[in-house]
């Protein structure tokens, strides 16, 4: 069977997977739609958070991002799991003992504020928006480059399943389905994976073959990672595993990148979601260490994926005659993602770091979903490569759309505007809300907006200026006044903001001497969020203290005793 | 907590990044070791301090007798079964 015909088949039997389960968990109650009726194990928690978080761009772009930038690639693999130790640390189980259904929820109640609440709405609605962009952009790519149908097609039907389930079934639809594209997006990413590292190293685990010697092609005998610098000093780039050397990020900005994505990751409403939906403080703590090993899982594997499609690509195609070039290099090259330039005129491909006799382009986001096909794997492999890709896409756009209905439904119509509206009218907005924010998101998937990789920054970059320091002060300071929450909110939001549309928009030329510290517009984050910290607890220690009830509330959630389910 | 966040720093911070260079002068099998820290091992510490502390909240947990409690162990949401 044709690699078109295998991903039909992976495809429709996936979609249909997807569409049962959602038919099997439908809800009728606000509980069960905004947090799956507090029912979910731990286990399956892990699984459905690491689905939730793992997105198109961790599955398709982040290996082929690495795979560009060697070390400096780090700042993804520990920006995105660091934080999981900040969150079940510090942050989810107190959320859970809390109860409640939404993060804006517990900053407005934490904070006695109407005013903080619906900053916390706009913040929340604003990046899970930015990220739900990535998603159908990335289902558009698979669909256009595997099934071969147009991307305004390939978005729509994305839309339709996701519609589907996400209003049917509400989070715990979501939850199940989650669970399921977990396992196929996991599956999806290791066969391959394993497969080359045995093929190139003999090593089954990719893991240990990263770390080992090569066994086939023209550096057999060689270790992989000292190979890689080889062919990095020989075609005028910086060595792959040299940390800061000419052309990389410098040690500060790294560093800043780190922080801003790890701090991030831990005030990302659509992960902090997640631990709601378990039974108590308990249960939320064993589910961020499920989630952290399922996704460690993957994110240990990217590097080597990374590496081993490093080496494959320049052997395969470097100083190649351009007419012998394979099927899937005449694939890619058809979606404009792959670009050969015969500047020498001698049909030779030619690969350099020399952006003057450099003749082939290669896009990053193509590299995983490419990388079976270089490796000469079978047509299933290919094929499953694609219902995973789908699978992570279509899960993160799930969860982030039911973080947008929650917050329009619940936090702005039932908190703010219509304090007695009944839960029937309740479920029915909150219905509203999601189908009206899948087409939304569909629309930004077939039009994206050209700054989608920069927009994601500041999806990050807010979720650690806003979220972060105020959930921890909420739960460990009990000093912290709705004044200081509100202005360190506007103050981290304000600057951060800035700081990325400045040097984004404005004037996106300007080099690492002109920026702040030498800190990039992905890593102002972590100034932002230190700004945010120093004036929420300045500005609160001169405005009066909290109320009293507000107080026992913050002493009962640090006790372990007792469990709030309203 | 502060203790296994002290962990987090060090390994993710400093191992990772700020002593990358020094550390990549020694070898763990093919890899040099900060970039081993930056791209493996950090992950696997983060996961080991997460189960240290689900583990150790427990036994503290279960020290003071709340494990016990009946409203940890509820299933389900009290307003699910109200419908």
């Amino acid at each position: 069977m044709t690699i078109q015909g295998w991903t039909y088949l992976l495809v429709g039997i996936t979609f249909s997977v997807y569409i049962g389960i959602a038919i099997w968990s439908r809800v009728g109650t606000t509980s069960g739609f905004y947090v799956a009726g507090r029912g979910i194990p731990p286990f399956a928690n892990g699984m459905a958070t690491a689905a939730d978080w793992m997105s198109a761009a961790s599955f398709i772009s982040m290996a082929g991002l690495i795979s560009f930038m060697g070390y400096t690639g780090t700042i993804y693999l520990m920006g995105w799991t660091g934080g999981y130790v900040l969150l079940a640390l510090l942050l989810a189980p107190y959320l859970r003992k809390y109860g409640r259904y939404t993060i804006p929820e517990f900053v407005g109640d934490r904070y006695y504020s109407q005013t903080a609440r619906v900053l916390a709405v706009f913040c929340a609605i604003f990046v899970s928006f930015t990220y739900v962009a990535g998603q159908m952009r990335g289902v558009g790519v698979v669909f256009s480059r595997f099934l071969e149908v147009d991307v305004t097609i390939g978005v729509i039907i994305g839309v339709g399943i996701v519609f589907f389930y996400a209003v049917v079934g509400g989070m715990r639809g979501i939850t199940y389905t989650q669970v399921a594209q977990f396992c196929v997006l996991i599956v999806a990413y290791l066969i391959p994976a394993v497969a080359i590292s045995w093929k190139m190293t003999g090593w089954a685990i990719p893991q240990i073959g990263f770390g080992s010697t090569l066994i086939e092609g023209q550096y057999a005998g060689m270790a992989l990672l000292e190979t890689l610098d080889a062919i990095h000093r020989d075609l005028g780039l910086p060595e792959y595993t040299g940390a800061w050397v000419g052309g990389k990020k410098s040690m500060v900005d790294v560093l800043a990148i780190t922080m801003a994505l790890m701090v991030g990751t831990a005030g990302l409403p659509h992960v902090l979601i997640r631990f709601y939906t378990v039974p108590n403080a308990r249960a939320a703590r064993w589910s961020a260490m499920w989630a952290l090993i399922f996704i460690g899982l993957l994110y240990t594997t990217a590097p080597a994926v990374s590496a081993f499609a490093r080496v494959n690509m320049i052997e395969t195609l470097n100083e190649q005659p351009y007419i012998s070039a394979p099927g899937w290099f005449k694939s890619w090259e058809g979606t404009g993602l792959i670009v050969f330039n015969d500047r020498n005129g001698d049909g030779l491909i030619q690969y350099s770091g020399n952006a003057d006799t450099n003749e082939l382009t290669v896009d990053r986001d193509i590299m995983v979903l490419a990388n079976p096909e270089i490796a000469k794997l079978p047509a299933w492999v290919v094929a499953l490569v694609a219902a995973g890709g789908l699978a992570a896409a279509l899960s993160t756009a799930a969860g982030l759309l039911l973080v947008i209905s929650a917050s329009v439904s619940h936090d702005l119509l039932k908190s703010v505007l219509w304090k007695s509206m009944p839960q029937n009218v309740e479920l029915r907005m909150a219905r509203i809300a999601a189908a009206f924010a899948v087409v939304v998101a569909g629309i930004l998937g077939i039009y994206p907006p050209g700054f989608v990789a920069q927009v994601v920054a500041f999806a990050f970059g807010l979720a650690a200026a806003s979220f972060f320091p105020i959930l921890l002060l909420g739960i460990f300071d009990k000093r912290t006044t709705k004044e200081g929450a509100i202005a360190g909110m506007l103050l981290g939001i304000g600057f951060t903001a800035a700081y990325i549309i400045w040097f984004r928009f404005v004037i996106p030329t300007a080099g690492a001497d002109q920026w702040l510290f030498g800190i990039s517009p992905e890593g102002i984050g972590t100034i932002g969020m230190v700004l945010n910290f120093i004036v929420a607890i300045t500005v609160s220690r001169f405005t009066p203290p909290p109320p009293i009830d507000v107080q026992n509330m913050i002493e009962d959630i640090r006790s372990p005793i007792g469990n709030r389910d309203a | 907590m502060v203790v296994l966040l002290s962990f987090w720093f060090v390994v993710s911070y400093l191992l990772g990044i700020v002593f990358v260079e020094p550390l990549n002068q020694f070898h763990l099998g093919g890899f040099p070791l900060g970039f081993w820290f930056a791209q493996q091992g950090s992950i696997y510490v983060f996961i080991l301090l997460t189960f240290v502390y689900a583990f150790a909240m427990d036994r503290i947990d279960r020290r003071h007798g709340v494990d016990k409690s009946p409203a940890l162990d509820s299933p389900k949401d009290s307003s699910e079964t109200a419908e």
